[in-house]
């Protein structure tokens, strides 16, 4: 009997000390910072547009210049519990100013902070991460031109047992890989572009595309649409089967550049701001999303059909 | 009741046309319908699709100045649902908001209309200003339901 207990004992303490090397926040190898020229500004500026860093880190309902001011507080109310979006302004206390730059490229493409935590995954790292390192090297020097906030932004209120950081680990075990989603026949350089937009900084997937139940993106439904992971209604299906399958690559660029549709309706909800982002691109980036959409394998929508309420 | 059908008829005989009940949803959709139509014009035109025809244009413009009267009337309570309607439930939650969204929206279509462009380059301007409010209204009150 006590030899029994002991085993259990033992095989648990192994369990417990697999588990915490399984759970450990990622970090990127030395030689991930080798060649690392100084940063393009101008590039840091792009990435930052296609990245959408301010849709979610400005201030509530910030417009113009006001969007350059990455203050934080945007409530995101999903099935997890409420997120704050984080002061990241060039604030050395309130904001990530006193960051290294190898401390930026880890949580962006390893969701681990400076403390070595885990982030969560409202922060779109399991997007980011295929994010090159040279466009991230620019970006983070862009990001240290942009104005300081003294913005304290309220801590995550999630519930058992999403509030376990810990076991983030676990979930990007399953969910953080930084391959392409979509592997495509001998792609032009357009297209291989407008899938690293789409799949990488743009974090297209990560609204467009439908969860499991513990929140991780179900790739065989790549973008075909979900509901709202943020309040009512659908985001849409953009695969070639979903809403825009009308649509001409002219017509994605044109409402990627404008917000209009094709029959003049416009952007709405979160995807105001994603396209005014989309807006401030080169026209060659649009372009390299539009075909990338239309190569994308076709699918059924990823949300219930709208039950009718008449 | 019998006063009721003699109304009832000689508002058709009146109007020529029976009276259609519509739900204030579908009355909405119907609105934003021509508002979408009106909105091609200008941004073909915009596009360099079609000539520039001031007449068209000034039309376009008066057709959404139109649509935005008492635009804010067409979302009674109870029309939060129903004839899949987009209408975000913040219209009914955040009615200040709506309506001086409505009362802006009607504004600059107003300005675009007394502004009468002459040319592609008066157009611009009053293009930018008027199609802003498609976007800003569609981001806050609209919910996307396929």
């Amino acid at each position: 009997m006590r030899k029994l207990l002991l085993a259990v004992l033992v095989l648990a303490v192994i369990a417990a000390a697999v588990m915490w090397f399984l759970t450990a926040p990622g970090k990127l190898g030395e030689s991930a910072f080798a060649n690392l020229s100084e940063p393009d500004l101008a590039r840091g500026e792009e990435m930052f547009w296609a990245g959408g860093c301010a849709s979610c880190h400005a201030a509530p309902g910030a417009k113009g210049d006001d969007k350059l001011v990455l203050a934080g507080g945007l409530e995101i109310n999903s099935d997890f519990g409420t997120f704050y979006a984080p002061n990241i302004s060039s604030d050395t206390t309130a904001g990530i100013g006193g960051w290294t730059f190898e401390q930026f490229a880890n949580a962006m493409k390893k969701g681990t902070s400076p403390e070595g935590q885990h982030l969560y995954p409202s922060f779109p790292y399991t997007s980011y991460t295929r994010i090159s390192m040279s466009d991230l090297n620019d970006l983070w020097g862009y990001m240290k031109t942009l104005p300081a906030s003294s913005n304290v932004a309220p801590d995550h209120a999630l519930g058992f047992p999403f509030n376990i950081r810990r076991a983030v680990g676990l979930w990007n075990l399953l969910y953080l890989k930084d391959e392409p989603v979509i592997t495509f026949n001998s792609p032009s350089d357009r297209l291989k572009r407008g899938r690293y937009l789409v799949e990488g900084p743009g974090h297209c997937g990560e609204c467009h595309t439908p969860r499991t139940l513990i929140g991780g993106l179900k790739l065989g439904e790549w973008l075909a649409g979900a509901p709202n992971p943020d309040g009512k209604g659908i985001i849409p299906n953009v695969t070639p089967d979903g809403s825009i399958r009308s649509w001409s690559t002219g017509d994605i660029s044109y409402y990627l550049e404008s917000g209009f549709t094709p029959d003049f309706d416009t952007a709405g909800g979160s995807m105001v701001s994603v396209q005014e982002n989309m807006a401030k691109l080169p026209a060659s980036d649009r372009e390299a999303i539009a075909e990338y959409l239309k190569a994308v394998p076709a699918r059924p929508n990823g949300y219930p059909s709208p039950s009718k309420e008449n | 009741m019998k006063n009721a059908v003699a109304l009832a008829l000689a508002a058709v005989f009146l109007t020529g046309q029976a009276v259609y009940a519509a739900e204030p949803q579908q009355e909405r959709q119907q609105t934003m319908k021509g508002v979408g139509e009106a909105m091609g014009t200008l941004a073909k035109t915009i596009k360099g699709e079609i000539e520039y025809d001031a007449t068209a244009v000034a039309n376009a413009f008066k057709k959404m100045n139109e649509a935005s009267r008492n635009f804010a009337d067409k979302f009674p309570e109870g029309s939060e649902t129903g004839h899949e309607t987009e209408a975000s439930p913040k219209i009914w939650s955040d009615r200040p908001g709506f309506e001086k969204a409505v009362q802006e929206f009607e504004a600059d279509t107003d300005s675009a209309v007394k502004a009468a462009p002459k040319d592609i380059d008066e157009f611009k301007a009053a293009f930018g200003r008027v199609a802003e409010n498609c976007k800003t209204c569609h981001e806050t009150y609209r919910v996307k339901k396929e």
